[in-house]
C-alpha cells in the first residue's frame, strides 16, 4: 500500500501506517514526520523523501528502506531488523541500538552509533559510506561501526573525539593511515584477516544497495579501533 | 602506612556471660567482622570491617551483642572534625573519589520538620475515615482544560493516558542491579496488592515480573538497558531519568562484577561487562531533544501510556519543570538531593542539588503561575519518610509521592549506607545468591502492603482532621500548612505562612 505523507500530521501518519494491513508499505512524499515505524516489526517500510527524527525508534524486525536523507537519531535503541538510506543521516544515528543494521550511503552526522552494545546473538551494525561528525562511536559498548571514507580521498573519515570513553565494541575506519588525536580509551590497529572476514557480509550488503564491488572494497586498507583495556572506564574509587 | 590507620568507626560489644559461641552472628556477616577462635573456643571480632547493620544483632539468640559507636576520637575540632580527618586520609591514601551510598545523611535542615499541619476546630468539623468516605484515590496523567465537542453534541473521549493509584505512594526507581531479584519481587507485589506501582529503575525488567506490568514503570535511562519494544509495551506507565536526586548531572556504572546471568538477560548487555550510564542522554540538549524522546516513546506505545520525566532537583527546578510540562510529559518527578542512591560520589551526594521541599513549591507554583499546571502531574521524592511527609508533599503541590528508602527499610534495610560493596547483609543491595535468600520476598511484600496501608490510615485521619476528604481538596493546599521557625524567605519559596499567622 502507499500512503502519501505530504503534509500530514506525523501522528495521523503513523497511525495510519499502523492500522494499515500490509506487510509491504510505500510512505510517498515524505516532508519530515517524525517517529515513522517506531517499535513496529515484521513490515516492510519504503519511504520517499525525508523521513524526520528517530526514525525507526525501539525498531523490532522491520526492514525500512529511505530513498532520500535521513535526520538525527535514525534507530535510536533499535533491538534488531534493518534500516537503509540512499543518502545521509544526522546526528545520533543508531543511538544505544542493540541489535539489527544500519546502512548509510552517504554521511553520518555527529555522534553516530554513541553506546551501541551487543548481547548474546545480537550485534548491532551501522555502516556509513561516506565520513561521520565528530563523537562517533563515543561510549560505545558492542557492536560494529564501519566507516568507508568514500569521497574523502584516503583520510581518516572521522572528526573529533571518536570513541571517546569506548569500553566495548569496534569501529573500522578506512583510509590511508592511522586517525590522529585519539582518546586514551581507544586502541588502534592495521585491520586483520579476520577483521576483513568480519567486514565483509555487511560491505557486500552496503554494495549490494548502493553499487560497487566489496571484495574490492574489503581489500582496501583499513583501521580498527578497540577499547584500550589499561585505560577502561574504571575510575578509582574509596569507599566512604 | 601507619597514617593511613583509621581507628574502626564501629566496635562490637560482646557479652561474655550471654554468649554461647552458636557461630550464628560468624555465618550471618558477609563482611568476616566475627570469628570463632579454636584456641579459646571463643568468639573474637575484627570490628574494623563493621559497618554497622545490625544483622549480627538481630539474630543473635541470646542478646549478646551490640554495636556501638567508637569513642576513640580526634583532638576535638568543630571545623576539622573526624569525618573531615577521616576522608583526607582515605584520599591521600588511594587518589580515589570518596564513594558513598544511601541518601545524603548531612544534618541540613529538614523543611518537612519545619512544617505544621492545620486541623479544623468548632466551625467546618473534623471528618471520622472511620465512619465517612475519604478518597485516597489519585490518577497522574494530563488533565483537559476543557472539553471538546463534536457536531452532535457528544463529548469527544480525547482523555490524555491515566495512571490510578489507589494510595497516593508508589515505589521509586531501583534497578535490578542495584538491589536483588528478591527485592524487586517483594515491591512488584506489593504495588499489585496495594493498587499502585513500582518502578524497574534503569535496569530493565525481569522476565519472571511481566505479570506485574500493570504495576509498574519501566524506565528509559541514558543506557537504555534492557529498552525495546515488550519492555516499553510491559509497563503501565514509562518514566526517562533525566536525573536523580542524590547524584544530579552524573551517569551510574555497574561494574561488571555485578552483571551475572540473570541481570545481564535483563539488561542486555553481556555478563561481566560494565554498565554505564552516561551522564546525559547523548539525543537529549535542549526541551525540543526532550520532547522528541517522550514522543518517541508514546508512538512506539500507540500513546497509551503516560511518560513520566524524572528530574534531580537543583537550583533552577521551576524553570527546567516548565519545560518538561511543555514537552508532553504526563508527570514530572522531582527528586530531592536527600534521595537514595546505590552508589553515588560522597560529594556530589551530600553538596549538589536542593531539597525536595522547596523544588516541588517552586515547580507548583511556577506551573501555576504559567497556566500549565494541569498539563502535568507531579511526583515527589527524595527522602519522604512517613504519612506527615507525604501529607505536606502533596499539600505543597504534589500528585503523589515516591518512596524508596522507606521501602527498603521496610524490607529490613539498617540504613548502614554501604550498599555500593555489594555485600548488603540483609539481601537488598546485594547480588551474591546466599545473601539474596535472606530476604524472603513473602515477609518483604507483607511489610510494604503494611507500611503503606498505615500510611494511608494516617494520611486519611490527617485529612479528616482538617475537614478534607479527597485527595484533589488537599493538593496544592498551603493553607492547609504552617511554618515554624523559617524565615520569611523560606516561608515565600514554600508559599505557606508562619505558625500563628
Amino acid at each position: 500500500m502507499v500512503i502519501q505523507a505530504n503534509l500530514t500530521h506525523f501522528k495521523t501518519l503513523n497511525e495510519q501506517i499502523r492500522a494499515c494491513p500490509d506487510a509491504d508499505i510505500t510512505v510517498g512524499c515524505c516532508t519530515g514526520q517524525r517517529y515513522i515505524a517506531s517499535g513496529m516489526s515484521g513490515r516492510r517500510i519504503t519511504v520517499h523523501g525525508t523521513p524526520g527524527n528517530a526514525l525507526g525508534a525501539y525498531l523490532d524486525g522491520c526492514t525500512i528502506e529511505v530513498f532520500g536523507n535521513a535526520q538525527d537519531a535514525t534507530g535510536d535503541t533499535m533491538n534488531s531488523g534493518e534500516i537503509i538510506i540512499h543518502g545521509s543521516c544526522g546526528d545520533a544515528t543508531g543511538y544505544g541500538m542493540r541489535g539489527g543494521r544500519i546502512l548509510v550511503e552517504g554521511d553520518c552526522g555527529y555522534r553516530g552509533g554513541i553506546h551501541m552494545k551487543a548481547y548474546e546473538g545480537q550485534l548491532p551494525v551501522l555502516v556509513i559510506g561516506g565520513q561521520a561528525g565528530s563523537f562517533l562511536g563515543e561510549y560505545l559498548a558492542g557492536g560494529l561501526i564501519i566507516v568507508l571514507g568514500r569521497g574523502v580521498g584516503g583520510l581518516p573519515p572521522v572528526s573529533y573525539f571518536c570513541g571517546t570513553g569506548m569500553h566495548g565494541g569496534k569501529i573500522v575506519l578506512r583510509c590511508d593511515e592511522a586517525p590522529q588525536g585519539l582518546p586514551r580509551q581507544v586502541l588502534v590497529s592495521e585491520a586483520t584477516a579476520a577483521d576483513r572476514a568480519e567486514l565483509l557480509p555487511h560491505l557486500e550488503a552496503y554494495c549490494r544497495r548502493f553499487g560497487g564491488d566489496a571484495q574490492a572494497l574489503a581489500a582496501e586498507r583499513y583501521f580498527v579501533l578497540t577499547p584500550n583495556p589499561e585505560a577502561g572506564y574504571k575510575q578509582l574509587y574509596t569507599f566512604n | 602506612m601507619p597514617i593511613d590507620f583509621l581507628y574502626p568507626e564501629y566496635e562490637v560489644i560482646r557479652n561474655p556471660g550471654r554468649c554461647i559461641s552458636c557461630r550464628i552472628c560468624e555465618r550471618q556477616c558477609a563482611n568476616g567482622v566475627h570469628l570463632f577462635d579454636d584456641k579459646t573456643k571463643k568468639m573474637t571480632a575484627d570490628e574494623s570491617k563493621c559497618v554497622c547493620c545490625h544483622r549480627c544483632v538481630s539474630l543473635c539468640p541470646t542478646r549478646a551483642l551490640k554495636i556501638v559507636k567508637t569513642d576513640h576520637a580526634f583532638k576535638e575540632n568543630a571545623n576539622w572534625t573526624g569525618k573531615a580527618i577521616t576522608e583526607i586520609y582515605r584520599q591521600a591514601g588511594t587518589g580515589g573519589m570518596l564513594l558513598s551510598s544511601m541518601g545524603n545523611p548531612e544534618p541540613q535542615p529538614i523543611y518537612w520538620d519545619k512544617i505544621l499541619i492545620n486541623a479544623s476546630q468548632v466551625t467546618n468539623p473534623p471528618i471520622d475515615p472511620l465512619r465517612e468516605p475519604m478518597e485516597t484515590r489519585t490518577f497522574l496523567g494530563k488533565k483537559p482544560g476543557h472539553i471538546e465537542r463534536d457536531a452532535q453534541g457528544n463529548i469527544v473521549p480525547n482523555l490524555s493516558p491515566q495512571l490510578a493509584l489507589d494510595v497516593p505512594v508508589m515505589f521509586s526507581a531501583m534497578s535490578y542491579g542495584s538491589i536483588s531479584y528478591n527485592s524487586h519481587a517483594a515491591l512488584a507485589r506489593a504495588a499489585a496488592a496495594l493498587g499502585t506501582y513500582y518502578n524497574t529503575g534503569e535496569g530493565g525488567l525481569h522476565k519472571d515480573f511481566y505479570g506485574y506490568g500493570p504495576h509498574t514503570i519501566v524506565q528509559v535511562a541514558s543506557g537504555r538497558f534492557g529498552v525495546y519494544k515488550e519492555y516499553l509495551e510491559a509497563g503501565a506507565a514509562i518514566e526517562i531519568k533525566m536525573g536523580q536526586g542524590a547524584k544530579p548531572g552524573i551517569g551510574g556504572h555497574l561494574p561488571g562484577l555485578k552483571v551475572g546471568p540473570d541481570i545481564s538477560k535483563t539488561r542486555m548487555i553481556p555478563e561481566g561487562t560494565d554498565a554505564i550510564s552516561p551522564a546525559p542522554h547523548h539525543d537529549i540538549y535542549s526541551i525540543e531533544d526532550l520532547r522528541q524522546l517522550v514522543y518517541s516513546l508514546k508512538e512506539a506505545t500507540g500513546y497509551q501510556k503516560p511518560v513520566f520525566v524524572k528530574i534531580a532537583a537543583v537550583h533552577n527546578v521551576a524553570a527546567i519543570a516548565s519545560g518538561v510540562a511543555r514537552s508532553g510529559a504526563d508527570v514530572i518527578c522531582i527528586d530531592g538531593y536527600r534521595g537514595g542512591t546505590g552508589a553515588a560520589p560522597t560529594r556530589i551526594r551530600d553538596n549538589v542539588g536542593i531539597p525536595v521541599e522547596l523544588a516541588l513549591a517552586a515547580v507548583d507554583q511556577r506551573l501555576r503561575d504559567e497556566g500549565i499546571r494541569g498539563q502535568v502531574s507531579i511526583v515527589a521524592g527524595g527522602s519522604i519518610r512517613n504519612s506527615a511527609d507525604l501529607l505536606k508533599a502533596i499539600a505543597l503541590g504534589a500528585d503523589a509521592c515516591y518512596i524508596a528508602t522507606a521501602a527498603l527499610l521496610a524490607l529490613g534495610c539498617h540504613l548502614c549506607r554501604t550498599c555500593q560493596a555489594g555485600k548488603c547483609n540483609w539481601g537488598i543491595a546485594t547480588q551474591r545468591p546466599d545473601l539474596v535468600e535472606r530476604l524472603d520476598p513473602e515477609t518483604g511484600y507483607q511489610r510494604l502492603v503494611n507500611l503503606v496501608t498505615a500510611w494511608d490510615h494516617e494520611l486519611k485521619e490527617m485529612m479528616g482532621g482538617m475537614g478534607i476528604n479527597s485527595i484533589e481538596a488537599l493538593r496544592g493546599n498551603r493553607l492547609m500548612l504552617r511554618g515554624l521557625g523559617l524565615t520569611q524567605k523560606e516561608l515565600d519559596i514554600l508559599g505557606i505562612k508562619h505558625a500563628g499567622e
